[in-house]
């Protein structure tokens, strides 16, 4: 498939990046020579320099041939005139970035049909949502939901003293009594689709599926149910801490944000009236401490610089606060964050390329759109992929254990007429069902997939 | 240096090398020749290797340029090597660092020779020679990037570093569609052209050598007078197509996708013309005293400009007995060389174009100091980067030719012998002047090994070959 990319900043890259490995033609457009080279040193793509709303360098881009259009550069305004001339000359879907918090009420609706735009992604927006529901189940280490809420999935680390160290999942299953499904492990950078044999250790990630009120059981069954957080400290006043603020406000959760600069300040405090507004250097530990940062719930690090993030929250770890999350954009500082005992990390990049990729793959898909959701899992190894069962799938009203599925793959859950369930080997998948599936190490395109074929 | 990555790539490249030498070997079988059987050994040989490789499993795929350039310069030495074995074997061409040079001219597409005779030649080591322009004049590892499974995105680095020309770009967003999309356009060519020449008499075996060597812009014929003895038409024919074969390949592929006022634009196209007009003008001037009808000088004149310029080297006149104007008309076309992008040799127009420009943009800095002006290039102002790349290649370019020289010169030839092979193996072409007029075998083993290197030089354009001889690229520091 066609598609151009216009800028490439953090996003930009991040999606060319799953874009080319998911095997499309990629051209990306951005006003920097010194950018261009360089992604095209490193991806398999065609780099083409110049302004992304001059009607000559769009040609270049060859605009024309183009099912997506995707403007993810600095600015709104841009990325919203990009797509308005690439749709006029030709290109079939288009996506904006709006991220601008003005543009994000009853004005986008207006502006998404007037510009003929797709979709408008808005990373930070995003991003808080991926926060908020953290905030609101703080066991997990990343939440993820499918079919409108009713079904979730949850990643935990478990503590080197877990009760479930050495435990088989069948074991796991009986004692607990525990309706969720361990659906993917991590342990040392590989991840493991596991059976019911599978012994689990102290320090594994565990990605686990469930519905919301399943999950809360099985938490208490464990003991390591942590109650929503409700008093939460954010340090840096960027647009997430914005959004943030705003659904935790909303939720009726004390917010106390903290930043530099006077007048961000100023704003927040006009805008959010409940929320505390704090003006000063986070990164001084004596203000963190003088402000309660010990009798928090919860730490979001939300500034601008992703070193000072993981810093201010190792330090916030040390001091025993509940929950302490980073926003890292970064993918090499990742796996250092990681090891340094920071397991809840967001990236608005990574987020932002998962919405593009589940809409791009839905339209790949030979039987229209079909891919409901989707979502990375365990750093990029494995995938979550919610379908809708079409009328053209074959496999239906067959007994799970008798499909000849391939291997790494699991069906999670099947959810049937809005009732979600966690399938055993005697359920079937039957007509207008939504299925979600979990598949390490491949890509899948359509729910046919997961059958070994030939 | 990722060296598994360098090794399982090469490993790839021999690979192809062992096909096309099973298709030499049927060439062979087809005409009962004893040669065959080397052909088919060395094809063995090359599968073993290709087998062999597999072994060394990369654990990532990591490729910066530095491996890019060390991959595209090993590989060709080997071919190089690997490909010298059918003539050595078979004993067709005498001493192995003749081979060497034979093979080394071919895939360079070169075309100088070392073979006394070349009428003496098996059709199966014909075809072989043959075949070595026809793969090394699109680059082996486009068509390795074009046929294999690509994992890496990186490829981009080995395309660079064996694409002549100062700038590479794709065509389209994948580098394999691109490889692809360019020997679609090479092979339709030289389809074309063998259908072209088959039907304008020329047997069948003849014409698909003589497409060969034009497409690669390689030289190597199979008669003792190149083409003289082809009828008017067949060299009219070849000449069209050598000049054609020196036209940047993205403008073919923008005449496919209908682009047709892009091509007219460039201005490259156009200063190549220019130069290969004016020298046709002034060249049949000066020879016409030589030949019976003006029509004649202007066919001789037509062909030796087009062979030389497109760096091909075929020859339909003796034009080493040409007068010291049109001799030296054409060695001055032996640096310019064709198109970049295309598969000729030489500096390349562009660049040709890029450093007059360049200079004079410099006279006039000193006239006006303060004056801004940039260098303006296809209806683009071109980047200092590209400009300094542009000027210190042709220092280099520059310096490589002067040791070259200094070296023919230890040997007992005329000055101008020794200058016309050092600018006719440098810059791909082939024949030269003098004692270099009709083969090499006058020259020593020292300066044919030197030659050898320098035709690699001229082919890879330089970089790739001083880089995998650096002690810096082998060195951990």
């Amino acid at each position: 498939m066609n598609i151009i990319v216009s800028g490439c900043g953090k996003i930009g890259s991040t999606i060319v990046e799953s874009l080319v490995l998911e095997g499309h033609d990629v051209t990306v457009l951005d006003m920097n020579p010194a950018v261009v080279e360089e992604i095209t040193n490193i991806h398999d793509v065609m780099g083409v320099c110049g302004n992304c709303t001059d009607c000559e360098t769009l040609k270049d881009a060859r605009v024309a041939d183009a099912r997506v259009f995707v403007a993810v550069t600095g600015s709104d305004e841009l990325n919203m005139l990009a797509c308005f001339l690439a749709k006029r000359m030709g290109a079939r879907h288009t996506i904006a970035r709006i991220r601008n918090p003005e543009y994000n009420q009853s004005s986008l609706v207006f502006l998404r049909q007037q510009l003929d735009l797709s979709m408008a992604i808005n990373p930070e927006l995003l991003a808080a949502q991926e926060l908020y529901n953290i905030l609101k189940f703080p066991s997990a280490v990343k939440i993820e939901t499918f079919s409108r809420r009713d079904f979730e999935m949850i990643e935990v680390r478990l503590k080197p003293d877990s009760v479930l160290n050495g435990m088989n999942l069948i074991t796991m299953r009986e004692k607990y009594d525990a309706k969720v499904l361990v659906c993917a492990v991590q342990r040392d950078n590989e991840v493991f689709i596991p059976d019911g044999n599978f012994v689990i250790k102290g320090g594994d990630k565990l990605g686990i599926t469930a519905t919301p009120t399943e999950f809360l059981k099985f938490f208490k069954a464990l003991s390591v149910y942590q109650k929503q957080a409700k008093d939460i400290m954010i340090l840096g006043g960027s647009r997430i801490a914005y959004y943030l603020a705003q659904m935790l406000v909303r939720g009726g959760s004390n917010v106390k944000i903290i930043d530099r600069d006077a007048e961000v300040c100023q704003r927040f405090c006009d805008d959010i009236p409940k929320a505390t507004v704090i003006v000063g250097d986070g990164a001084q530990q004596e203000l963190l401490l003088e402000e309660g940062i010990k009798d928090t719930e919860a730490f979001v690090s939300l500034t601008g610089m992703d070193e000072q993030n993981i810093l201010i929250s190792v330090f916030a770890s040390s001091l025993n606060v509940p929950k302490v999350i980073s926003k890292v954009n970064r993918d090499e500082l990742f796996n250092l964050a990681e090891n340094l005992g920071l397991d809840t990390i967001v990236s608005p990049k990574k987020i932002t390329s998962d919405v593009l990729l589940r809409y791009v793959r839905a339209l790949s898909n030979s039987f229209g759109s079909n891919v409901e959701t989707l979502y990375h899992l365990m750093d990029d190894k494995a995938e979550a992929i919610e379908f809708r069962v079409s009328p053209e799938f074959e496999w239906v009203n067959i007994p799970l254990k008798d499909l000849q599925m391939k291997k790494n793959i699991i069906i999670a859950g099947i959810i049937r007429e809005r009732k979600p369930m966690i399938p055993t080997g005697n359920d079937c998948i039957m007509a207008n069902d939504r299925v979600i599936v979990i598949a390490a190490g491949q890509r899948l395109q359509e729910l046919s997939d997961i059958i070994k074929k030939g | 240096m990722n060296y598994k990555m360098v090794i399982h790539t090469t490993g790839k490249i021999i690979g192809v090398e062992a096909i096309c030498l099973l298709v030499s070997a049927a060439v062979s079988l087809i005409y009962m020749e004893s040669s065959g059987i080397w052909l088919l050994a060395t094809a063995v040989f090359g599968g073993l290797l290709f087998l062999l490789s597999r072994f060394f499993k990369p654990k990532d795929e990591i490729f910066f340029a530095k491996e890019g350039m060390v991959t595209v310069a090993l590989s060709w030495l080997i071919l190089s090597l690997i490909g010298a074995l059918p003539f050595y074997l078979s004993g067709e061409i005498k001493g192995f660092i003749n081979c060497f040079f034979e093979t080394a001219s071919g895939l360079t597409t070169t075309g100088a020779s070392v073979v006394p005779n070349v009428e003496t030649l098996s059709h199966g080591i014909a075809f072989w020679r043959s075949l070595t322009h026809w793969i090394g004049g699109m680059g082996v590892l486009v068509l390795v990037m074009a046929i294999a499974p690509s994992g890496s995105g990186r490829s981009i680095h080995m395309m660079r570093a064996e694409m002549p020309g100062p700038v590479v770009g794709k065509l389209v967003p994948k580098a394999k569609t691109t490889a692809r999309l360019l020997y679609i356009i090479y092979i339709a060519l030289t389809l074309v052209l063998i259908g072209l020449l088959f039907f304008g008499g020329m047997p069948v075996f003849d014409s698909i050598i003589h497409a060969f060597g034009t497409a690669g812009t390689g030289g190597f014929g199979i008669k003792a007078d190149s083409i003289a003895s082809y009828s008017p038409y067949l060299q009219w024919v070849l000449t069209a197509f050598m000049v054609l074969f020196g036209i940047n390949f993205n403008l073919f592929y923008f005449i496919l996708i209908g682009k047709f006022i892009s091509t007219l634009k460039s201005s490259e196209l156009w200063t190549y013309v220019g130069i290969i007009v004016s020298a046709i003008i002034l060249i049949t001037v000066n020879v016409s005293s030589l030949y019976t009808s003006i029509g004649e000088a202007i066919r001789h004149s037509a062909f030796q400009v087009a062979s030389i310029i497109s760096t091909t080297g075929y020859a339909t006149a003796n034009f080493d007995a040409w007068p010291v104007f049109s001799k030296a008309i054409l060695l001055i076309l032996m640096f310019l060389g064709g198109c970049a992008g295309s598969t000729a040799g030489g500096l390349k127009i562009s660049r040709f174009v890029l450093l007059c420009k360049t200079a004079k943009n410099r006279i006039k800095h000193v006239v006006h100091p303060r004056t801004v002006k940039s260098v303006r290039f296809e209806g683009k102002a071109v980047d200092n980067e590209t400009l300094t790349g542009v000027s210190s290649y042709f220092i280099i370019y520059c310096m490589c030719i002067v040791v070259l020289f200094l070296i023919l010169c230890l040997e007992p030839f005329s000055l101008e012998s020794n200058l016309s092979a050092t600018a006719a193996t440098f810059n791909n072409v082939g024949p030269g002047f003098g004692a270099a007029a009709v083969n090499y075998n006058g020259y020593s083993y020292l300066s044919k090994i030197c030659m050898s290197f320098a035709m690699l030089l001229g082919r890879l354009e330089i970089y790739p070959i001083l880089i995998l001889f650096m002690p810096a690229t082998w060195t951990k520091k």
